[in-house]
């Protein structure tokens, strides 16, 4: 690491994460004064004024330049979109984990403009306004969470276009898209206008942006003393000049040309897993081969530049949440999870040199963000896992594992080209998506354990008595686990009905209210569509919900299905007596369903079946419904850190949970119930049909002993190698031991610099909050003694 | 083969330092020596055993009315067994919820245990890895152990045999047909402390090795290292004397003493012998790989 790249790694390291009001301001004034613009325009005004008047920061030493907000690590909020209160600031502001400081000012500004202007305004009031009453019902109890009360729908990734082609021709596609109009045949010509109108607008002003830092370069560059920063500043000035306006001409030019884009994204709205230059090594490596031929760049000039672009991800917490967004995951990361490795256009291995230089910069960097992955084929050199299984080990949890061959055949699956869906990815945590094409929306995560304990309870909840699903009958009078299906398969449906019904207005309110005209210039084919990203626009529109805890509920099912039918040692009405009290006097029953009953993640067929019957319920009762944006749902196995909130809203469990502990994540089995070793938890894991997905999370942990010889390192790229051969989608894993996460537990002053890989994202195991902690102390360490 | 059984202590998915590659070890119970260090004491006896936990009891006294031997009693609300009046029945550990009480040992006959055996194999394939049989000692179960194994080189799995070599030859002879790769321990090159604490001759496991040298696939020597009793330098000395120049063993692993095998002997009510002994550090055992280094080319630490 250069001594420049350590300098900006340590002051990023010591930002303390402060909100800053610029952003507020701006929106707030600009929806005072602009009553009568179309949606379009005025989020179009709002990005053009931001632009224009925010602070330009450029930090000494850096060789990419701009930030989101004035300084690094200063957030903005979104007030039209949800306004936080004064009493959510002061929340933000003192509380242990994930806070933000928030000054005097900006409580001035909440106190006297923000709120007052916002109040019953926001995004969030519009929503939970037009939500029923079951709805509600249902999002109280914990049944569902929903992603757009609080952030707007993003979840998408850049593809290779900006690398080719300079703002000024997207500037030429919109106005050669408003001369096609026409008006006499389509009666939408003129709202497809407003909408390119407003295109045109953003891309001019992210243009201004870059102008005012070639200005702001040329104005240090000029009190400079020292001649090499100095000629470093004219550089700057330079590439600001060349892009965003132009196509960039070397590989510097690239990475800044990205960090513009990504400025303008994450600061038009707040949308989910930021912005992502996916598959960066492969829409770099043009340009680096170029600059080593013609020798204008070495390796390690590269390496630093790309040292300097992993830093300002770093810069950039996510925007603060409030209430059960903040509970669902609550981290500074923001998700954007840039890609190495895969499949190249034409199918062939996407491995190249900067893939393996990407690596090396992973490993120094060791940032929470942006966070990493590999894109493995079987295509793919072993040497290309073998690098990454050694940055792995190091155990701070990057970069994860995707099975790039399983990912083209899922995107397949839905009917993507075959050259869209090589040039996808993952993204997000584990997300599959045609990049640069698709709208692929999370829209809230399902708590299908939830809705098994609803199912025993005859459609009523136990924790709050009210009856919120259906009258599916006494359970005590199921005559086989087949009838206890049949109940949970109406409920599920039952409550996907109620969450896509709340889906439908919401995804309409935005595609009213707030279009996003800036990331529409970047997402095929929003341009020649004359539509928004937020109304369909994208080539694709996916909409996604992620099933929660289907280890917990197949253990369940096993349990009943094993104890209440098959040996008919435990009645259904004691069971059920059993839940309602929390196993309290019924601690050898509880013994018995935790160490008797067949258990997802031991390579059983009793249970794994039963695994699979789960899936197929969640997955006929979702994927290829319609959505408002001419695409369909479909659904991925996934948490973040939701299986907790989950967990402290569900009674007891017929697996031996008690109440209000955590579910199980991702695919992964149970916390402690994987017993046979990870080969076993990867055969069950292999039996669900991932294709059928739009992505899986399975998280194992590893001991640092068990990976610390070659041999260790080589049996981990078998694993690896064996899961993807089985058709898994995704790996991620954790090298730590039980005692060290204790120890950090116990001293969090020592070890603020551990990393752990939570779920699908890695982060600061002292920021955890102690549930979690817990949680994945707890989750089965895969010894071989 | 349907009807021979072998007598089984455990089978282990991912086993990673038996052999190459991911393997599945398969752990036959009984064992001829009583090694005063075995990491595994429930692998000596061939009789089922009772192990406890009672660190898991729940104190619900399953156990208590079951026992047909009356062995349990209820002493200050704790459930303590009577070794000298329990059979090892089972009896106990079948109803208990918590995991305290296990009988280990169960007879198991091919078929189950290739059942098992084949759910890793695509992790074989990928890894060049496959089944070992470890102990215990394989060769005192030969008809069982050959019928494993051939039941596995029919399926196309590698095979490993780790032992201690205490056998008759004609067993050793027999087996060796099916088998691709030994892991043969030596333990200490002196008959008298051999004797001592092993509690059977030396000669038996030489002539054996002797034997191999000419006549096995793959050849490797295992080598425990316990402090004080066979890490002193003319020991190792003679060990890699032994090994000089016979070109079929491929590898010496040296393999350090460690401690985690003392909870299973109170566990099992057994008495561990062995002094408090502190596992041999990384440096220590790099010197004295390097020392059988002047004899053997590849030597590694850990299996």
């Amino acid at each position: 690491m250069t001594e420049r790249v350590q300098k900006l790694r340590q002051q990023s390291l010591d930002a303390a994460p402060h909100l800053s009001p610029e952003r507020a301001e701006i929106v707030t004034r600009v929806y005072q004064k602009n009553d009568f613009l179309s949606a379009p325009m005025r989020r179009a005004v709002v990005f053009k004024t931001i632009m224009e008047e925010k602070a330009v920061c450029i930090n000494d030493g850096e060789l990419i330049v701009g930030e989101r907000g004035p300084a690094p690590k200063a957030t903005y909020t979104y007030p039209e979109l949800c306004c936080h209160s004064e009493q959510d600031l002061e929340i933000l502001h003192s509380r242990e984990k994930i806070s933000f400081r928030v000054d005097e000012e900006t409580r001035a500004a909440y106190r006297e403009k923000f709120i007052p202007f916002w109040r019953h305004k926001s995004m969030r009031d519009k929503i939970f306004s037009e939500m029923t009453d079951e709805w509600k019902a249902a999002y109280e109890a914990g049944v569902f969470t929903e992603f757009m009360e609080q952030r707007a729908p993003g979840h998408t990734v850049l593809d290779d276009k900006i690398y080719h082609k300079g703002m000024l021709n997207f500037i030429a596609d919109i106005d050669t898209a408003i001369e096609k109009l026409d008006y006499l045949k389509d009666a939408g010509a003129y709202r497809k206008q407003q909408q390119l109108q407003a295109m045109r607008v953003c891309a001019e002003a992210i243009i201004t942006l870059a102008q005012r830092h070639a200005d702001e370069a040329e104005k240090l560059a000029r009190s400079e003393k020292n001649s090499k920063r100095k000629a470093e500043l004219e550089m700057i000035a330079e590439n600001c000049r060349q892009v965003p306006a132009h196509a960039p001409k070397d590989f510097w030019q690239a990475l800044q040309y990205y960090w513009f884009v990504h400025l303008g994204v994450i600061t038009e709205l707040n949308p989910w897993d930021a912005f992502n230059p996916g598959r960066l090594d492969q829409h770099l490596y043009p340009f680096y081969k170029r600059g080593l031929e013609d020798r204008s760049l070495t390796r390690e000039i590269a390496r630093e530049l790309l040292q300097c672009f992993w830093i300002k991800f770093n810069n950039q917490p996510a925007p603060p949440k409030v209430g059960v967004t903040a509970a669902e995951s609550s981290t500074y990361t923001d998700f954007a999870n840039i890609n190495c490795g895969g499949l190249k256009p034409d199918g062939s291995d996407g491995v190249n040199e900067l893939s393996y230089l990407q690596l090396e910069v992973i490993d120094e960097m060791r940032l929470i963000q942006p966070s990493s992955n590999i894109q493995l084929s079987h295509k793919n050199p072993d040497a290309f896992l073998k690098k990454a299984c050694e940055i792995i080990r190091k155990g701070w949890g990057q970069p994860s594992v995707f099975n790039a061959d399983v990912i083209v055949d899922e995107l397949l699956r839905q009917g993507k080209s075959v050259v869209d869906a090589r040039n996808g990815g993952a993204s997000g945590c584990v997300e599959t998506g045609a990049f640069g094409k698709e709208s692929y929306i999370l829209t809230g995560y399902f708590n299908l354990v939830k809705i098994l304990e609803i199912t025993l309870n005859n459609g009523v909840n136990p924790l709050s008595r009210k009856k919120i699903g259906l009258d599916t009958s006494d359970p005590c009078a199921y005559k086989s686990v087949d009838d206890l299906m049949d109940a949970f398969r109406r409920q599920v449906h039952h409550f996907i009905d109620i969450k896509m019904r709340g889906n439908h207005i919401i995804e309409r309110l935005y595609a009213e209210y707030m279009p996003v005209p800036f990331l529409s210039l970047l997402i095929d084919d929003c341009i020649t569509k004359g539509k928004d990203y937020n109304d369909g626009g994208a080539r694709y529109n996916t909409d996604y919900i992620q099933g929660v805890g289907i280890g917990t509920l197949t253990d369940c099912l096993a349990a009943i299905k094993y104890f209440v039918y098959d040996q008919a040692t435990i009645p259904m009405a004691d069971l059920l007596k059993m839940l309602a009290s929390d196993f309290q006097d019924y601690e050898s029953t509880r013994q018995l369903l935790l160490n008797r009953a067949p258990k997802y993640g031991n390579d059983d067929d009793y249970a794994d079946d039963l695994m699979r019957e789960a899936f197929e319920v969640f997955y006929a009762a979702v994927d290829g419904r319609p959505n408002t944006k001419g695409g369909v749902y479909r659904i991925n196995l996934l948490p973040t850190t939701c299986h907790v909130y989950f967990g402290s809203v569900t009674g007891a469990t017929p697996d031996g949970r008690r109440a209000r502990t955590p579910l199980s994540e991702g695919i992964s089995p149970v916390q402690g119930m994987d017993r046979r070793g990870p080969t076993a938890v990867l055969k069950s894991a292999g039996k669900m049909d991932h294709v059928r997905t739009g992505g899986t999370l399975l998280n194992q942990k590893f001991t640092p002993q068990l990976l610390d010889s070659e041999k260790g390192l080589d049996s981990l790229t078998h694993l690896i190698r064996s899961y993807f051969t089985l058709g898994g989608h995704h790996i991620q894993l954790n090298v730590v031991t039980a005692d060290t996460l204790r120890r950090a537990q116990a001293n969090p002053e020592q070890y603020r610099d551990l990393i752990v890989r939570v779920a699908g994202y890695s982060d600061y195991f002292c920021d955890l909050g102690k549930t979690l902690q817990d949680e994945i102390i707890s989750r089965t360490e895969q010894h071989s003694v | 083969m349907k009807d021979i059984h072998g007598n089984i202590f455990n089978i282990m998915r991912f086993a990673v330092n038996d052999g190459p590659g991911i393997r599945t070890t398969v752990f036959l119970k009984g064992c001829p020596l009583h090694c005063a260090w075995c990491h595994n004491p429930e692998s000596i006896s061939p009789a089922p055993e009772l192990m406890l936990r009672p660190e898991r009891c729940i104190a619900c006294g399953a156990c208590l009315s079951v026992c047909p031997q009356r062995a349990i009693e209820k002493i200050d609300g704790r459930y303590v067994t009577h070794r000298r009046l329990c059979r090892e029945c089972g009896a106990c550990a079948d109803a208990c919820p918590a995991e305290v009480r296990s009988l280990i040992g169960k007879m198991m006959t091919v078929e189950e245990v290739m059942r098992e055996v084949e759910k890793d194999k695509i992790f074989y394939q990928s890894s060049g890895g496959g089944v070992t049989l470890s102990g215990g000692e394989p060769l005192m179960q030969p008809q069982f152990s050959s019928a494993l194994l051939t039941a596995c080189k029919n399926k196309k799995i590698h095979t490993a045999v780790d032992t201690s070599g205490y056998a008759p030859l004609s067993i050793v002879k027999k087996t060796n047909k099916y088998v691709d790769l030994f892991l043969f321990d030596l333990k200490i090159l002196d008959e008298e402390l051999h004797i001592k604490y092993t509690g059977f001759s030396l000669q038996p496991i030489l002539t054996n090795l002797s034997w191999l040298c000419r006549n096995a696939n793959e050849l490797v020597v295992r080598v425990p290292l316990i402090p004080g009793i066979n890490d002193a330098p003319d020991q190792i000395e003679k060990i890699g004397r032994f090994v000089a120049g016979k070109k079929s063993i491929k590898e010496i692993q040296l393999l350090p003493y460690h401690r985690s095998g003392a909870d299973k002997y109170a566990r099992l009510a057994l008495e561990y012998t062995l002094p408090n002994l502190v596992s041999p550090g990384r440096q220590k055992m790099q010197e004295i790989a390097s020392s059988l280094q002047k004899h053997i080319q590849t030597v590694s630490i850990g299996g």
